[in-house]
């Protein structure tokens, strides 16, 4: 049973960028929205040496972390090869222009 | 609709590698049938080298194993050798019996060893070096005989002996011609090779022809069914185990040939190809590899053949663009501590010149020969560092007039730090750190280049790291890459290089059709342009925004979500994901009233570090992205404004006291540094720029350094330019002189605009002056008056009205990207 929370207007999020769910535990979460206004969350943390991936150029349905240049792919979190590694996800969903996160 | 059918015979690396360049065009155009003479899948043949020495084994080498084939339904016959081609109705059939139609026929039949006509050539023990079951039969003659001859003292010859020496046998190499390696090396060089071989313990014999091949004889004097001796020209004889003909290859043309395909007459024969790879006689017909002879030349390296197969994979798959022109190639000797390079034509001639370097005791050679200011060959031996790059000038064909006299001294734009001044790849044990950012050593390089079969730079790069940062140790990289495949391979020049993976268009490409064209926005780039992804990625967007925003000044947009975060938030991210704000001080100058508000800054926001920059500033670090806004108002509120400390733009000014106050000042060096600073205030560029104003040729404010250096004299100034102090540190050139501070403003203010409108995303002064000139910058800069002016007018537009980031980020802009969202519990 998902615990869905609301988050904020979907316009709040730039598009091709990112806001950042602030946690007081379990660590922040990055909300990214892509061109074709598609979110999704990841853990904010790269699996590489944990930089904000929320600051990072978002392409596609990728993310570039700002810190090494990683890329990470914001349908599974995983790296793209030939990295290896994967940082959380998380459920996500829009309704009536508004972000819901399953937390 | 029904898929064609493809048949490719021949299952060595120039076909196979062009079935994968097709399969990346067009997957699902064909229907794929593969037939091979060997019982293997594709290996790497280069490899089979370090197989003889001991360094790898052979299931390292594969490059396509069995399940390849199957993932992408290719039918594979290996150990099926085909014998005839039917063109009238289109089928090859093989000599088990085995048929294929074929709508489509690639031929990659490979070459076939030279093997002598003289007696005794046919006897057991009498090797070609060519294959698996070459290899795996020298392999086992070395554990069972003791003398070895290797006929032919080229590059494959001296590798198999190489190898052959390192499995325990007693090795001589014998050659017709008077040095070593004639197809490569000149004389000088050839001679230093052969001594440091001979350290190693391998015999030569040279200016020497072979006459028979005898069998060896038994306690009783009769003959045995196995060589035994190699007996010369001249009459003597010296004892043979093994032998292994090396004396050159020839293209594999025989099945073409029976098939009525035109396989030349002259000296050259190989199956004729054209531009698009397509035999000459039927156009149903493809060929590549070392079976072709194109423009009149076979060649026997691996980079001309990859070439190839992408020229031929874009036709096969029916897009009909891309002409393959020949190629220029580099060789590299693959024996483990020895370093030699060669490329172009080094024989020299009546309109040729050339530059030597030839230490015999430092056991260093290098030899570029040039004709018109253009090199058209090197040999290199003992020092290789800048092999990769003569290649590039020579395959570029690069006017080196300029850079003449420091040729031989290396490349500007390479860096010297991070790999303790090492330029000697072959010398340097595994252990040692290649790439000092990323903490990779020589020995991971060469085994992800051996293990997974990377080929060019950016593969090394994407699998191990190194040289992915700063690029400090590309050169060695480069090296290391080319001892382990043979030769540089580098698929297209650097004005040719596109800008990512998004594009085969190149950064020359883009900037001018975003001005031939007028575009405004990154839409319509892509869409002019053919972009192959929807919005680009993290290496084109940025570079695309600032051509955009620097070719349309006040007309396109910027994007922030096309800059990199630094330039996103005015800020520099570090490495835990704070940042840190710096604020500028014109020409380094501060007052108290600044540094009081830089101090309670620092107390409110409780700042974890306060540092002087090398800028002549003062950076604030550890801050919250969430502060960012607050602390920017305080610091707006005494007065102070945005450093640039983070972005590929104007970074300081940095001044000396000049004539103000010191003795020996000629200028008023701090008065001239504001005046550039403000001048030049929220510029982007290309990458970072940074000045420095002294105000005597004492120069205290090191502007001998900086992309454009104003150095006072008593007369005036002098100009320097293109100079950098980070990853290479390079001395900036003398531009120009000018007699008063409004002439400094114009002449720096056009060289910055030039800079601006061509050089490419990424690039620093330096690297761009080296693109192109230092001569054409002067010309432009310093000899045209008009055209200077309208640079500096170009540049004071673009500039006009421009605003203090950290104010309009506060303002004008959404604040929503500084502020963090929270969830209810």
């Amino acid at each position: 049973m998902s615990n869905w929370k609301p988050i904020c207007p979907l316009e709040d999020i730039p598009p091709l960028g990112a806001r950042v769910v602030q946690r007081t535990t379990g660590g922040d979460i990055a909300l990214f929205r892509n061109a074709d206004d598609e979110v999704f969350a990841l853990h904010d943390k790269c699996p590489h040496k944990g930089g904000p991936l929320s600051q990072g150029i978002v392409h596609g349905r990728k993310v570039t972390c700002p810190l090494h240049g990683w890329n990470l792919s914001l349908e599974d979190g995983q790296a793209v090869a030939p990295d290896v590694g994967h940082c959380g996800r998380f459920e996500v969903k829009v309704e009536d222009g508004q972000v819901w996160l399953a937390v | 609709m029904k898929k064609q059918k493809l048949v490719l015979v021949g299952n060595g690396m120039a076909g196979v590698r062009t079935i994968e360049e097709l399969l990346k065009l067009a997957p699902d155009l064909y229907d794929i049938t593969v037939f091979g003479a060997e019982p293997h899948g594709n290996y790497n043949r280069i490899l089979l080298s370090p197989v003889l020495a001991g360094e790898m084994s052979l299931p390292e080498i594969m490059l396509n194993d069995l399940d390849w084939y199957r993932d992408n339904d290719i039918t594979l016959h290996a150990g099926s050798k085909v014998v005839k081609i039917d063109r009238v109705t289109r089928k090859v059939i093989a000599e088990d019996g085995t048929e294929a139609d074929y709508d489509r026929l690639l031929l990659a039949t490979g070459s076939t060893p030279f093997i002598p006509p003289i007696p005794g050539n046919d006897l057991p023990g009498v090797l070609g070096y060519r294959d698996i079951a070459d290899t795996e039969a020298m392999i086992e003659a070395a554990g069972k005989y003791r003398h070895a001859v290797v006929i032919g003292a080229g590059l494959l010859g001296l590798e198999a002996a190489n190898g052959l020496m390192l499995r325990g046998m007693d090795v001589t190499v014998v050659h017709i011609g008077e040095w070593i390696m004639e197809r490569q090396l000149d004389q000088a060089a050839a001679d230093m090779l052969q001594a440091s071989l001979e350290a190693k313990g391998m015999k030569f014999l040279l200016a020497r022809h072979t006459e028979a091949l005898l069998p060896a004889r038994n306690e009783d004097g009769d003959m045995t069914a196995r060589v035994g001796a190699v007996r010369f020209k001249d009459g003597m004889e010296i004892p043979a185990d093994l032998v292994v003909v090396a004396a050159g290859i020839r293209p594999n043309f025989a099945l073409a040939e029976s098939a009525g395909l035109y396989c030349g007459s002259g000296r050259v024969r190989g199956i004729h190809v054209s531009d698009t790879l397509q035999t000459v006689t039927d156009p149903r017909i493809y060929a590549v590899g070392e079976c072709v002879a194109h423009r009149g030349i076979a060649y026997g390296l691996v980079a001309p053949l990859f070439e190839q197969g992408k020229v031929c994979a874009n036709h096969l798959a029916n897009f009909g663009i891309g002409r393959y022109e020949g190629s220029v190639t580099s060789t590299k000797l693959k024996v483990t501590g020895i370093d030699v390079f060669s490329a172009g034509d080094f024989s020299g001639g009546a309109d040729t010149e050339e530059i030597v370097l030839h230490d015999r005791q430092g056991g260093v050679y290098k030899r570029i020969v040039l004709r018109n200011d253009r090199i058209v060959g090197s040999v290199l031996y003992g020092d290789t560092a800048d092999g990769a790059w003569y290649f590039q000038l020579m395959k570029d064909a690069q006017d080196i007039h300029e850079i003449r006299d420091h040729l031989m001294f290396g490349q500007n734009n390479l860096g010297d730090v991070g790999h303790k001044g090492e330029n000697r790849a072959a010398s340097m044990p595994d252990s040692a750190e290649v790439c000092g950012c990323n903490g990779v050593c020589k020995g991971t390089i060469v085994k992800a280049i051996k293990e997974k079969g990377l080929f060019t730079l950016d593969e090394v790069k994407k699998h191990t790291k190194a040289a992915s940062s700063c690029g400090s140790c590309t050169g060695l990289v480069e090296q290391i890459l080319a001892s382990t495949v043979g030769g540089a391979y580098q698929s297209v020049s650097a004005t040719d290089k596109p800008v990512c993976g998004c594009t085969e268009h190149s950064h020359k490409v883009v900037r001018e059709a975003i001005v031939q064209h007028h575009l405004t926005s990154k839409e319509a780039v892509f869409e002019r342009l053919n972009w192959r992804t929807p919005n680009g990625c993290d290496k084109c967007r940025p570079a695309i925004n600032y051509y955009l925003i620097s070719s349309w000044p006040h007309e396109a947009q910027d994007d922030p979500q096309s800059r990199f975060i630094n330039e996103r938030a005015h800020a520099n991210i570090q490495k835990d994901g704070t940042y840190s704000v710096v604020p500028r001080m014109w020409g380094g100058l501060t007052t108290p009233a600044e540094l009081r508000a830089i101090a309670d800054a620092a107390e409110k926001y409780k700042v974890p570090t306060v540092k002087v920059t090398g800028g002549q500033r003062i950076d604030l670090l550890g801050i919250k992205k969430a502060d960012l806004p607050a602390i920017w108002a305080d610091l707006n509120a005494a007065g102070m404004v945005s450093g640039h400390a983070y972005g590929k733009s104007i970074r300081t000014v940095k001044t000396c006291v000049g004539a103000e106050h010191c003795r020996f000042g000629t200028q008023l060096a701090m008065d001239m540094g504001v005046k550039l600073e403000r001048m030049l205030f929220d510029m982007y560029a290309p990458h970072k720029v940074k000045l420095a104003v002294s105000g005597c040729p004492r120069n205290c404010a090191e502007a001998g350094i900086k992309d454009v250096g104003v150095i006072g004299v008593d007369s005036g100034y002098e100009l320097y330019v293109g100079g950098n102090g980070g990853i290479k540190t390079e001395v900036a050139q003398f531009l120009c002189k000018v007699g008063s501070d409004e002439e400094v403003m114009e002449y720096a203010g056009a060289f910055l605009q030039l800079y601006r409108e061509e050089g490419w995303y990424l690039e620093r002064t330096v690297h761009w002056l080296e693109r192109v000139g230092l001569d054409y910058v002067k010309r432009t800069v310093v000899e045209d008056a008009d055209s200077r002016q309208a640079l500096h007018a170009r540049l004071l537009f673009a500039l006009k009205d421009a605003k203090d980031p950290w104010q309009t980020s506060r303002e004008a802009q959404a604040v929503k990207q500084f502020i963090p969202l929270t969830v209810e519990a």
